[in-house]
């Protein structure tokens, strides 16, 4: 795009301090918009010493240095503004929607109001390498006075390109911050670390502060054809731009960079494509380790067969020794066979809390964490049931420590029960559930789940001998009374089995953590408060 | 053994950790130096510093601490009873090659693993003292992810945990006989036993104190994993199901598969062959509809004779073909999480749709601007004067948006 043409016809020119000038283009942008006059009549250029031959696009290939001219540009670039660094945080449209474009709120009357992000984002825009980039931003301007939605409506051309705009200087900014390579050199003042690097757009100012944000404890510098940023530790300063041969040919770091480059590349995965989507061929000049990628790429494919081809040798000298030595136990049916010597029965609950831990009886094993098993004294008088371990209980390997163990845990304290007294454990031992995303939903046993654990539970019974057991929900009264049984009918009864054994049938306390109203949930919690008193006073008689 | 150079040990302490996927900085704790006056920053992207001709980002120095290791892996370059050249770095050059790196802007910051020498907790300390160091002497605010070996100490992890913003246990192999089968030594409980105790050491320390009523630093940037892909005969419904589940019972930040690729001195219990890489990409794709697109992993397969995913085409179209019946969508009325389910709309595609259509009605001209291929979205949506009358039951609809098939290289 030139501009030239433009110039003849126009009839306000303004000219801007800098290619990224936004504070002197919304300065007269306000002015001119305010005064009506439409984009076509102004012609917009960037004083002399900004001139054109410093854009990154347009940049001689050979002898950079020669066209720059000697002035300075750079003194000048940030702008009127009076305090000249960039880590003065911006100029910013304010939090109100809409904003005003002066940023000053006595003169609303007299200022144009856009909506808050535009002034953020023209500010990324304007420093765009396409000359026509103030005009167009006017033009956006003029448009969203009468078209206050205009920025809602991605599916507008302006707005396209606007997007498109933005995109290209933050990729340009985040491309800056991964591909500058620092080199060091030694100076009188310690020592410093110098870059020299390319831009596509007029970005080195907005994106220094980054680098002292990151590269605060040391000296550094970062040319650019237009443009150059130095800091000492304290204070950022801009200076004109320069040329490669200003920044130092090599660093020593670099042959161990190179190193890793060549080695942490698996050539049987080669995909020179995707590399270069991401790494285009324009930075490579300025990046150490790229002189090696046209020869990985052409041993990659010999690499890769060789891999592929090699016959398994032989194992290394050392791995007998290391074998015998860490892993003695591996001849006697593998390390990983915790289900060896389970289910055979066990003197004491913590011996079959042991073999419980490999229960391959059902397949509920294969997504829980681990087998939750039962707690308590094992001369316990009343024994709980639960249904199955939650999401916490899963974690922790414990019974009864999720937002349900709680609410036992306060009911039972009510009720005078110690629980450090009584045994708890699940009809279910390990976790059922459905993932969803970050969380887990629990799922009901079925019927075949609930009688392959009922054998632990018979165990735990076995050894405990408890005068009472307490069925929490159903399907603690299926695994304990062999049927269903409608606890919420049934609550507060005992049932006995045939081995003699009684069973107190309640509800699981759950049930009172998923009423949503309040009076409701009070009346229920209070239902099972006095069940346990029940309890207790079944284990007095 | 002779004694290595750095530069020998960096050889082949990067080679040994280049099956590792994860390289990912991103979404750690924001921090910098302006205020320390120290070296490093994290702002939340992570930053990809270059790209190797494998096309993956190096944004991490990845490297083992040592590749000695007592483990027997057989898909891992460094078992036991590989020949592999073993190096080992000492704590004080990993920490000078990470400064190093960093002062010249070559990476982001450290993804340090280890092979496991004498013990875990042993090869552990070793691993937080590299962090330790530079958090507290080098005074680097960079990124670090620590591998976590997951029989060590809890004390260890919690140091780990206050020093890295990442802590990664792999999970290896999608199911327990896999693992069982490949790695003998390894046990598929204790590495569930270690992402369970991680999930609640991070949701622990995100908790203020009683005390001083602010939270404790713990890996900011939570735990991630990576399964093995092709080295065993799992299939595609099976791995995704096994990511389902870390995801929801460990909350896990990412879940990386890596394509099994062939290794020098490999075992014969392995195939040895090309690495399914794109196998590996549809699995990622089919992830991020699990995470991102509102799809539960069942669904994803749904239908599919075999468990596998369609490597033609990605798995969202895949599954709009075999579920034809919930189209057309009419893009000026369906909610987001329908229109999602559209194949070739992306999230953010989706996110303009529902933003623009507020002030106007969209056209199919409108929807093609917003996103890169209109002719995948076309059969799929209604919009402003466009209907795609027969074309969403068209039989051929598949061959017609399958990518036609490149000539494929010689090897």
């Amino acid at each position: 795009m030139n501009a030239a043409p433009q110039l003849a016809l126009a009839a306000h020119t303004i000219a801007l301090a800098g290619p990224a000038d936004f504070a002197g283009w919304r300065e007269a942008a306000r002015r001119l918009a305010m005064e009506g006059v439409e984009a076509a009549e102004i012609a917009w250029i960037v004083e002399a010493t900004a001139d054109r031959t410093r854009l990154p696009v347009t940049l001689p290939r050979k002898g950079e240095g020669n066209a720059v001219g000697g002035t300075s540009t750079i003194d000048a670039l940030p702008g009127r503004d009076s305090s000249p660094s960039p880590l003065r945080g911006g100029v910013r449209g304010g939090g109100k929607l809409p904003s005003s474009l002066d940023g000053r709120d006595g003169e609303r009357s007299r200022s144009l109001l856009v909506p808050r992000d535009f002034v953020e984002r023209a500010e990324a825009v304007i420093c765009h390498c396409d000359p026509q980039r103030f005009s167009f931003l006017y033009r956006m301007l003029l448009r969203l006075q009468n078209e206050p939605h205009l920025l809602r409506i991605a599916s507008d051309p302006d707005i396209r390109a606007f997007e498109a705009m933005e995109k290209a200087v933050k990729r340009d900014i985040h491309k800056m911050r991964a591909f500058v390579r620092f080199r060091r050199i030694g100076t009188d003042s310690g020592e410093r670390y110098v870059a020299w690097f390319e831009p596509s757009h007029f970005i080195v100012e907005r994106n220094a502060p980054f680098f002292v944000r990151r590269f605060t404890g040391m000296q550094w510098s970062i040319l650019t054809p237009y443009l150059s940023a130095h800091w000492d530790g304290a204070t950022l300063r801009l200076g004109p731009g320069g040329s490669r041969s200003d920044a130092p040919a090599d660093d020593g770091a670099e042959e161990l960079w190179r190193t890793y480059y060549q080695n942490i590349f698996n050539p049987a995965r080669l995909k020179p494509k995707a590399m270069q989507a991401e790494m285009p061929k324009k930075y490579w000049r300025n990046l150490p380790e790229a002189s090696l990628i046209p020869q990985l790429i052409a041993g990659a494919d010999e690499a890769a067969k060789e891999m592929v081809a090699r016959m398994p040798t032989t194992p290394a000298p050392h791995h007998a020794k290391v074998q015998s030595k860490h892993w003695p136990v591996r001849d006697g049916g593998g390390r990983n066979d915790a289900t060896d010597g389970a289910e055979q029965g066990a003197a004491t609950i913590a011996e079959l809390r042991v073999q419980a831990k490999g229960c391959h009886r059902c397949p509920l094993w294969r997504d829980a964490t681990q087998t939750v098993f039962g707690e308590g004294p094992e001369d316990a008088e009343v024994l709980f049931v639960g249904e199955q371990p939650g999401d916490q209980e899963d974690l922790a390997g414990k019974p009864f420590v999720g937002p349900a163990g709680k609410v036992f845990d306060a009911v039972l304290d009510e009720a005078e029960i110690d629980r450090q007294k009584t045994y708890v454990t699940n009809a279910v031992k390990h976790f059922k559930f459905e993932p969803r995303g970050k969380r887990r939903i629990h799922a009901k046993p079925n019927a075949g789940e609930v009688q392959a654990c009922r054998w632990w539970l018979d165990q735990e019974l076995g050894l405990i001998r408890p005068k009472l057991a307490v069925a929490l929900g159903a399907t603690a009264a299926l695994s304990l009374l062999g049927k269903a049984i409608p606890v919420t009918k049934m609550r507060g009864q005992v049932m006995e089995r045939e081995d003699g054994l009684r069973v107190f049938l309640t509800i699981h306390p759950s049930f009172i953590l998923r009423i949503r109203e309040p009076d409701e949930k009070e009346a229920e919690r209070a239902r099972f408060l006095d069940d346990m008193k029940t309890v207790k006073r079944l284990m007095a008689g | 053994m002779a004694t290595l150079s750095t530069r020998e040990k960096l050889a082949i302490l990067s080679d040994a950790a280049k099956y590792d996927a994860s390289c990912a900085s991103s979404g750690a704790e924001k921090r910098n130096s302006a205020k320390t006056g120290g070296i490093g920053s994290t702002e939340g992207m992570g930053i990809c510093h270059s790209y190797a001709p494998d096309g993956r980002c190096i944004s991490l120095l990845k490297i083992l601490l040592t590749n000695f290791c007592i483990y027997d892996c057989s898909y891992c370059i460094n078992r036991s009873s590989s020949n592999v050249r073993r190096a080992r770095f000492g704590v004080d050059e990993v920490v000078r090659l990470t400064m190093e790196f960093y002062r010249r802007n070559y990476i982001e910051g450290l993804f340090l693993s280890s092979g496991v020498i004498r013990s875990p907790d042993e090869t552990m300390g070793e691993l937080v003292e590299v962090a330790r160091r530079l958090r507290e002497e080098e005074n680097f605010a960079g990124y670090i992810h620590l591998k976590t070996i997951p029989e060590c100490s809890d004390d260890l992890v919690e140091k780990a945990g206050r020093y890295a913003d990442r802590l990664s246990i792999n999970i290896e192999m999608p199911t327990d006989e896999g693992l069982n089968a490949l790695a003998p030594e390894k046990r598929p409980d204790t590495i569930r036993l270690s992402m369970a105790s991680l999930r609640r050491k991070l949701e622990d320390f995100a908790e203020p104190t009683l005390k001083t009523k602010r939270t404790r630093r713990f890996a900011t940037g939570g735990q991630s994993t990576q399964m093995i892909v092709g080295a065993d005969a799992a299939s595609d419904d099976t791995i995704l199901a096994t990511s389902a589940r870390l995801y929801g019972s460990y909350r896990l930040k990412r879940v990386y598969y890596s394509a099994f690729s062939p290794i020098p001195d490999s075992s014969s219990a392995l195939p040895s062959k090309k690495p399914p890489l794109m196998r590996e990409h549809r699995l990622y794709q089919a992830d991020w509809l699990m995470r991102f697109y509102g799809f539960q992993q069942k669904e994803i397969l749904s239908g599919a004779p075999d468990g596998m995913l369609d490597l033609a085409v990605d798995p969202k179209l895949a599954w709009a073909l075999r579920n034809r019946a919930r189209f057309p969508l009419d893009v000026n009325r369906a909610p987001r999480e329908l229109l999602l389910r559209v194949p070739g709309l992306g999230t953010k595609a989706v996110d303009r749709i529902v933003q623009t259509r507020r002030h106007r009605r969209l056209r199919l001209e409108d929807v093609g601007r917003l996103t890169a291929s209109v002719a995948q979205v076309r059969p799929f949506i209604v919009a402003e004067g466009w209907s795609p009358g027969r074309l969403t039951d068209d039989a051929r609809l598949r061959e017609r948006l399958a990518p036609v098939p490149r000539q494929l290289a010689l090897l």
